[in-house]
């Protein structure tokens, strides 16, 4: 450790070793098995339950909790992947405060729901640890289906489409499969490997070929020729590219994207290695911000700033996420939004205006602050980035109806790049999943 | 301050607490560590005659357990006392002489032959103990030989060993019933009829907890295989409190007094067998899942409920819930109700529903947005909705009043009292005299 977290600048090494493990280390550690049973004997077995229709992938919830109550968490496992191949991965990241967790009848009646998530993570590492892939290849049918972004949409397709018998190939323009899954979501959601991990596990479905470092829409890998080769293309490509800010001075060194300096510190080896600013600010007011935030916090930056131009409840970020920033001494405020960046090279200040929502939307009242800042993440959205020609977009991203069919013949598309639901990674599962039974339906016609 | 001091057929105790005879009481130690503690007395582990019988030397208990590892239930496969007969009695008469405001019950199970009964209880009496009682009830191991179940089975034996026993000493003599009988009342008839001066129930019930699924040998397992065993335990508390009610409304052994055993873990429990006709109540196993602190608990809890009823002693509670048992065919058909679900408590989780569409009598509806509510054309009050809503409260029964309709059966609630008895259905019945 050679700096500390008052050291001036954009530095490394803010923090010790195991001030950075312990940091870094899981958000919500897994069960142990009583924890577990204890967690899964408060599920009231609900009749039709709410928080299955809450869930978008609609895993029966119930029946999985009382599958661990009765002593078979791969059982539960199962009911789980059924609906939902990367249930592992969505059992850590899922923001089940507003998904499941939040529909629970003991969220209603208590104020604490069944830890849904948790439980589900108990069942599907029970069953990874124990190596099992319980799915089997139907018979071969023949097809071929190519799959375009390894992220949990394209994953999820894949997986389901080499269940019904297709060969499938999987390209994604990143060296390493999982999308966000390895390259976005937070350290601390997903630590130890796991999204390799998984979509290892995924894998042994067998039926699967994987083409990396390959990109749509660069040299002969395009949308026509894929659609000429395969019987039927899916688009998982998610959103590639980032909003910029509209202030004078982004330019300037030392304010960059969130999504980038994230990616950078999930494939960093050696966290200690990483340079983070002794006073940062995020701008932004989605899950991006809040994980930039608290991982800059966590690597040691003294002053944490989260601006959102907005007010606290139209943030996109769940109230459990505003909490967990706020815990880890991020500090949150609200109803500011740029105006410029100060400094001579390198950042040194950026100045806000105050807003206010009025019935035109948002204006600015004219009273300017400004906030020391050496280092500037911006995590104003992502956006489709690299969309094949011809396809119809709708706001910003691909138009599908409801079982993923683009405007063109054998081409579908879900996720994030996709119309339809929220940005998040069960979604993709579910849209993944949901395009694999239409495609496959229409290959078996 | 509610008095709980008892004096149960001349037995005196500060409390109507006795530790009931098992490895709580098994030896001086343990029993002086329960005096301390507050109980109010103890019934000694049960004495043979020796050589001493021997225990296995594995596992010798099974466990039926609840949410988070909660015991409710407990099943063992431990006989009588395996030290020397003169040992038990040694300690007997050293923890007596020390504490002689408690109760000492010396338990005994000797072969049913009288020269056995007449060789062990002068020993007993020597010890200055306060009664025995007559261990008719274990389920295992001791029956096999002729003890134990397998007299207090067969209601001729009971009142003969009874009898002797009389003969024999001046102590009181408290009989010990098991519950793997078909009906309880024929012990406790020969009990009375042997001159016996009480009952106390329920020994432990025939019991296997658990299968050991990959060995396939019961639980507990001793060297891969398992016998039966004896239950015990909250779990066995409903079967125990029938039996003591039905001993307690028998006219030929209403009076009988009766020490509750079976399943008492609060002092709500012991309460609910004082109502249904015990003088005193015995613990066994929430002693040995708690330890003896819970004393604390039973005699501040009873007596503080006693104070809010009104109750000045322990003999006034005692029996107070008899006369409002009753047979089924006396139960008032005229009494209607309908379930009656407050919406503000509801948490919406549909338990009744799935409850009374799949397996009562569809008397539930659910509507879109998850409103549930009590069809009265249908509703038979089964209570199954009551019983299933995890918010206590939120469902209640509704009495319907003298010229109210039954929605159900279209028929006016009538005010009088009506049977099985006198009704129309019944081919035995007689006319409403
Ligand atoms: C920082 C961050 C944190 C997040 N945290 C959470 C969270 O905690 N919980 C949650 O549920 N969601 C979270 N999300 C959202 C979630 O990660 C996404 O909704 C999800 O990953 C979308 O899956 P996808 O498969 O559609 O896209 P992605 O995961 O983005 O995968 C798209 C894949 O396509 C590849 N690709 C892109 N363009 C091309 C091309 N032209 N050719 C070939 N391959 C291409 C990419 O390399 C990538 O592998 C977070 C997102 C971010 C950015
Ligand atoms: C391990 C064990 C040993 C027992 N041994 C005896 C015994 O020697 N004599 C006896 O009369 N009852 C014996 N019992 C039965 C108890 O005295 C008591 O009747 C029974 O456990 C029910 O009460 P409880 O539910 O409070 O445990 C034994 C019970 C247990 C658990
Ligand atoms: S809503 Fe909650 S209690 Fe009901 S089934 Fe779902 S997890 Fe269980
Ligand atoms: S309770 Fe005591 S005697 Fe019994 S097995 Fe455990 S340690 Fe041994
Ligand atoms: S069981 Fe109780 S809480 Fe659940 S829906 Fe029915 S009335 Fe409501």
């Amino acid at each position: 450790m050679t700096n500390s977290p008052r050291t001036p600048g954009v530095v490394s090494g803010r923090l010790s070793d195991e001030a950075l493990a312990q940091n870094f280390s899981d958000l919500h550690p897994p069960y142990d098995g009583h924890e577990a049973m204890v967690a899964a004997d408060r599920c009231y077995f609900c009749h039709d339950a709410p928080c299955v229709t809450a869930c978008p992938t609609t895993i029966d919830i119930p029946l999985f909790i009382r599958q661990i109550q009765a002593g078979s968490p791969e059982g539960a496992a199962k009911t789980i992947l059924d609906q939902n191949i990367l249930g592992g991965m969505c059992a850590r990241v899922c923001p089940t405060e507003t998904l499941c967790e939040e529909a629970c009848v003991r969220e209603a009646a208590e104020g604490k729901p069944v830890e849904i998530g948790r439980l589900q993570r108990h069942a599907t590492d029970s069953l990874m640890a124990k190596g099992i892939h319980p799915y089997d290849r139907a018979e071969a049918t023949g097809k071929r289906v190519a799959v375009v972004g390894a992220g949990p949409a394209g994953l999820a397709c894949a997986h389901r489409l080499a269940m019904k018998g297709h060969d499938v190939v999987l390209f994604d323009a990143r060296p390493k499969p999982g999308g966000l899954n390895e390259y976005g979501i937070a350290s601390y959601k997903t630590v130890g490997g796991f999204a390799q991990a998984e979509v290892d596990w995924l894998m042994q479905i067998g039926g699967i070929e994987t083409v990396y470092d390959h990109r749509l829409g660069e040299g002969d890998l395009t949308l026509t020729g894929l659609a000429e080769t395969y019987d039927a293309v899916f688009l998982g490509i998610g959103l590639a590219g980032v909003n910029a800010l509209s202030a004078p001075g982004t330019e300037t060194d030392n304010v960059l994207d969130a999504v980038g300096f994230i990616a950078d510190l999930r494939q960093a080896d050696d966290l200690s290695s990483l340079s983070v600013g002794r006073s940062v600010v995020v701008i932004g007011g989605g899950m991006t911000a809040v994980d930039a935030a608290v991982q800059s916090k966590l690597l040691g930056a003294d002053e944490v700033t989260m601006v959102y131009r907005r007010d606290r409840a139209a943030m996109a970020a769940s109230g459990f996420e505003q909490d967990l920033a706020a815990s880890k001494g991020v500090r949150l405020m609200f109803n500011a939004q740029p105006v410029a960046v100060h400094g001579n090279g390198a950042v040194r200040e950026v100045e806000f205006e105050h807003t206010e929502s009025g019935p035109e939307g948002l204006s600015g009242t004219g009273e300017t602050f400004r906030i020391a800042a050496d280092q500037v993440f911006l995590a104003i959205g992502q956006t489709l980035e690299g969309a094949p020609e011809g396809l119809e977009i709708e706001r910003g991203k691909i138009k599908v109806d409801p079982s993923g069919r683009t405007s063109l013949a054998k081409v579908w598309a879900g996720g994030d790049c996709a119309t339809g639901g929220d940005d998040l990674t069960v979604t993709a599962v579910a849209e993944g999943r949901d395009a694999a039974e239409d495609i496959h339906q229409t290959l078996t016609a | 301050m509610a008095d709980l001091t008892t004096d149960f057929v001349g037995i005196k105790s500060p409390n109507p607490f006795w530790l009931a005879s098992a490895p709580p009481t098994d030896k001086e130690y343990n029993v002086r560590r329960a005096f301390e503690a507050g109980w109010g007395g103890v019934v000694w582990k049960t004495l043979g005659l020796d050589p001493h019988i021997v225990n296995v030397n594995g596992p010798r208990y099974g466990v039926v357990y609840g949410a988070d590892r909660r015991v409710l239930g407990i099943n063992n496969i431990e006989l009588i006392t395996d030290r020397p007969l003169k040992t038990n009695l040694e300690e007997i008469a050293r923890v007596k002489k020390d504490y002689p405001d408690r109760a000492i019950v010396t338990s005994l199970m000797v072969p049913c032959e009288e020269w056995a009964w007449k060789e062990i209880l002068p020993q007993v009496e020597d010890t200055g103990c306060d009664g025995i009682e007559l261990n008719f009830g274990c389920p295992h191991g001791m029956s096999e030989r002729g003890m134990g179940s397998a007299v207090g089975q067969v209601p001729e034996y009971i009142q003969m060993v009874a009898e002797w026993c009389k003969a024999n000493t001046d102590m009181p003599v408290i009989v010990k019933l098991t519950p793997n009988i078909t009906d309880i009342r024929y012990p406790a008839r020969a009990a009375k009829a042997g001159g016996a001066d009480a009952v106390s129930l329920i020994n432990t019930v025939s019991s296997i907890t658990s299968v050991n699924l990959d060995t396939m040998s019961p639980e507990p397992s001793i060297d891969g295989k398992g016998s039966h065993g004896g239950y015990c335990g909250q779990a066995v508390k409903p079967i125990a409190l029938n039996m003591v009610a039905e001993i307690a409304r028998d006219q030929e052994t209403a009076g009988l007094p009766i020490s509750g055993i079976g399943g008492v873990t609060t002092w709500r429990d012991a309460a609910e067998f004082l109502a249904l006709g015990a003088g005193n109540v015995q613990v066994c196993t929430a002693a040995m899942v708690y330890g003896f602190g819970i004393i604390k608990e039973l005699n501040a809890g009873l007596s503080g409920w006693m104070d809010d009823k009104g109750y000045a002693s322990v003999a006034e509670v005692t029996g107070r819930a008899v006369p409002n048992v009753t047979d089924w065919q006396y139960l008032n058909l005229n009494y209607i109700t309908k379930a009656r679900i407050d919406q503000d408590a509801c948490i919406k989780c549909g338990r009744c529903f799935a409850a009374c569409e799949d397996t009562s009598h569809q008397a539930i509806s659910m509507s879109e947005d998850r409103v549930f509510d009590v069809i009265d054309e249908e509703c038979v009050a089964c209570n199954l909705c009551i019983d299933v809503c995890p918010v206590e409260g939120c469902i209640t029964m509704e009495e319907l009043q003298p010229g109210d309709v039954d929605k159900r059966t279209g028929r006016v609630v009538e005010a009088e009292y009506a049977n099985w008895t006198t009704h129309p259905n019944n081919p035995a019945a007689k006319a409403a005299e």
